[in-house]
């Protein structure tokens, strides 16, 4: 049974000025899938990450989403001497689009450290990742032309934060929220622009072990329910076994291991990059 | 209160208050001292305007720009420019063979091309400046609108706008309504846009760029579009200003004038429309009319009253803005705005404030020994 490719990372390399901070990279989310990527602090999981959503075009390499190649760079001007990667010739085109579109192709994000909308309300967080599908204007919407828009927006806002169990909390400040109700918030919020594919950059960080659990079984549900393939960096190493189908292990920016959570759990090199120093 | 009586209650005040000023200004003559109640309507509407449209990109949209004032001049002179009768053309471009153009526009249609002149420069300023981030955006619009006026200026651009010397004979309105209703219309148009999606992508961007981003937000285009629409609304409040004046000079847009819509904005509250009325309203107030007293010599029978000399207004107001500055630091109004239930919340706690005024006093020191200690254990 062959499936169905959502996201391939190939050869993705990215070096800030002398620091290769992610080297060779490649990897592929499938329809479905959670998939995990684990490895010690400064190992280049979150540049991975910003290197699929457009914050920075990686130096060299290529990504596809759904078949379509939506970032592709090689070293060129200064980066072309300077280049200690592999692959170097293999990619020609540059496309580097920024974050907004990409988000657009339907991959969102959350953040290691919440940046949420915070002195915004709960339901004005969740609204505003709506306006990227307004098919109005800026004077259809000044002059309230778009009411019928408007209201499906808000509608869908609602039924979002409903199903989230974040309907009590609509009116509050984002920034007055627990903890762990922001981290849902923006989960929810990343939600609200109907990806295909989630990134959740360190999820449970900061949660007690109860709430790692609770978030466990809510990603899964979340994936069943709204048709996702989900890609997540996790330090909880429970919380990644439990849920992702497939593991891929980062150290130094160079992929050293991936498989299924057995054979991560087994592989000696993981043991000794990773899981040896943490335990 | 639903939501229907609170729209008949806002339509009623503003009828009121048109009609309160219609008859006020059939009534008092020009020579009473009373009529200064119209500079301050009319110079403080146009004020008003100017400061909402700056709050639009600094208070809502978190761009710190300062090129409020160059706008302006390029709403003023694009509506001076078209609005002078063609037959006064020769005694205001005396020194320029009466000017290059020839033709008289109708009032309304120079308004709004004052409006579209003032924001298609925006638009061309914005497209290199707009990707500079605080402090540089602030210092390239600076820059902007002293060069913009320094052309001005040019004497080579005369039959234009006739180099150095005044613009003038061009259309004013004769009552302060005009103004005012005006003013009312395009605040309005900023609140509806405020309200809407894009006032919240705007919000949004203020509060965090990279996440605003990651929504699918596109900040330049976004940006673009508020530091527009401002600059719109900027060359409008020019052109009103250029008539409640009869008369404009370049030389007169200058950077100072920018910081006082800075002032008003920032007294008032950034991110919220309201308080930049208030606070607009105030200001003028106090510098027109309030104030004035401080300048004049006065003598209590033959005692003269200390400090009163010409120059001391603009040291007690000084003051004030730094009274406001220290003990209001988010402004008057913060970032809320004005609404029927919130007006009617403050009058019924107004007798309980009043009363614990003395409290609060007493309380000052505490609240700046409280704040050092905080400041201490975090330097620690
Ligand atoms: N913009 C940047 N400029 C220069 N170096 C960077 C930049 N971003 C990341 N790095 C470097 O790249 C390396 C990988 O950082 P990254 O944030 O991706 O690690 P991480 O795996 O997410 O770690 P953590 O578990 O701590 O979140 C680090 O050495 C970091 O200093
Ligand atoms: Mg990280």
């Amino acid at each position: 049974m062959s499936k169905e490719n959502v996201l391939r990372v190939s050869d993705v390399t990215m070096q800030f000025g002398g620091v290769v901070a992610v080297n060779n990279f490649s990897m592929e989310v499938n329809k479905g899938e959670i998939v995990g990527l684990i490895g010690p602090n400064g190992a280049g999981k979150t540049t991975a990450f910003n290197c699929i959503t457009g914050v920075y075009a990686p130096t060299n390499g290529q990504i596809e989403f759904n078949g379509e190649v939506i970032v592709s760079n090689h070293p060129h001007g200064k980066m072309k001497q300077m280049y200690k990667g592999e692959n170097m010739g293999k990619y020609n085109k540059i496309i580097a689009p920024t974050p907004d579109k990409i988000t657009k192709k339907g991959i969102a994000r959350t953040f290691q450290n919440i940046r949420l909308f915070s002195s915004l309300s709960v339901f004005d967080n969740v609204l505003i990742a709506k306006h990227l599908h307004a098919k109005q204007n800026v004077f259809t919407a000044t002059f309230r032309l778009n009411r019928k828009e408007e209201k499906r927006m808000r509608e869908e806002t609602m039924a979002l934060l409903k199903e989230q169990g974040l309907d009590k909390f609509k009116d509050d400040v984002a920034s007055s929220l627990p903890y762990g109700l922001q981290r849902r918030l923006e989960i929810a919020r990343a939600l609200a622009t109907n990806p295909k594919l989630l990134l959740l950059d360190e999820p449970a960080a900061g949660m007690n072990p109860q709430e790692s659990d609770e978030l466990m079984g809510f990603i899964g549900e979340i994936r069943d329910k709204y048709d996702l393939s989900i890609f997540l960096i996790e330090h909880h190493m429970q919380l990644v076994m439990g849920i992702c189908e497939r593991i891929y292990v980062l150290d130094y920016g160079i992929k050293i291991a991936e498989g299924n959570p057995e054979q991560i759990q087994n592989n000696p090199r993981v043991i000794e990059a990773y899981l040896g120093v943490d335990e | 209160m639903s939501k229907q009586k609170k729209w008949l209650l806002s339509c009623i005040a503003i009828a009121a208050f048109l009609a309160i000023v219609y008859v006020l200004e059939a009534t008092i003559p020009k020579s009473s001292q009373w009529s200064m109640l119209f500079t301050v309507l009319e110079k403080g509407s146009i004020y008003a305007l100017v400061a909402v449209s700056m709050n639009l990109v600094n208070g809502f949209t978190g761009l710190f720009s300062l090129g409020q004032a160059g706008f302006m001049l390029i709403g003023a002179y694009a509506y001076a420019i078209f609005t002078i009768p063609v037959e006064q053309r020769a005694a205001v471009y005396q020194y320029f063979d009466g000017g290059l153009v020839q033709f008289t526009l109708p009032v309304i249609v120079s308004i709004l091309i004052a409006g579209l002149v003032a924001a298609a420069f925006a638009f061309l300023i914005g497209l290199p400046v707009l990707r500079l981030k605080s402090d540089y955006l602030a210092i390239a619009t600076l820059g902007f609108a002293e060069i913009i006026r320094a052309i001005f200026q040019w004497n080579t651009l005369g039959p234009i706008t006739n180099g150095s010397n005044l613009l003038r004979k061009f259309y004013t309105y004769d009552s302060a309504l005009y103004p005012i209703i005006a003013c009312g219309i395009c605040i309005a148009i900023i609140v509806l846009l405020i309200n809407s999606s894009y006032g919240r992508a705007f919000k949004a961007i203020r509060e965090d760029e990279i996440a605003a981003e990651a929504m699918g937000i596109n900040l330049f285009k976004h940006k673009q579009m508020s530091f527009v629409i401002s600059s719109f609304f900027a060359g409008v409040g020019g052109a009103l200003l250029a008539m409640f004046q009869t008369t404009i000079q370049a030389s007169a847009f200058k950077a100072a004038m920018t910081y006082e819509f800075l002032l008003i904005v920032v007294i008032g509250g950034m991110g919220s429309v309201t308080g930049s009325v208030i606070a607009s309203y105030l200001f003028i107030a106090c510098r027109e009319w309030w104030l004035r007293f401080l300048d004049a010599e006065t003598y209590i029978g033959d005692f003269k009253v200390p400090l009163l000399r010409a120059g001391f207004r603009n040291v007690v107001f000084a003051v004030i803005i730094m009274i406001i500055v220290l003990f209001y630091r988010k402004g008057i109004m913060g970032t809320n705005e004005f609404s029927w239930d919130a007006l009617i919340r403050w009058f019924k706690n107004l007798p309980k404030n009043i009363k614990s005024i003395p409290g609060r006093i007493k309380n000052i020191p505490n609240k700046f020994k409280r704040k050092s200690k905080k400041e201490a254990q975090i330097n620690e």
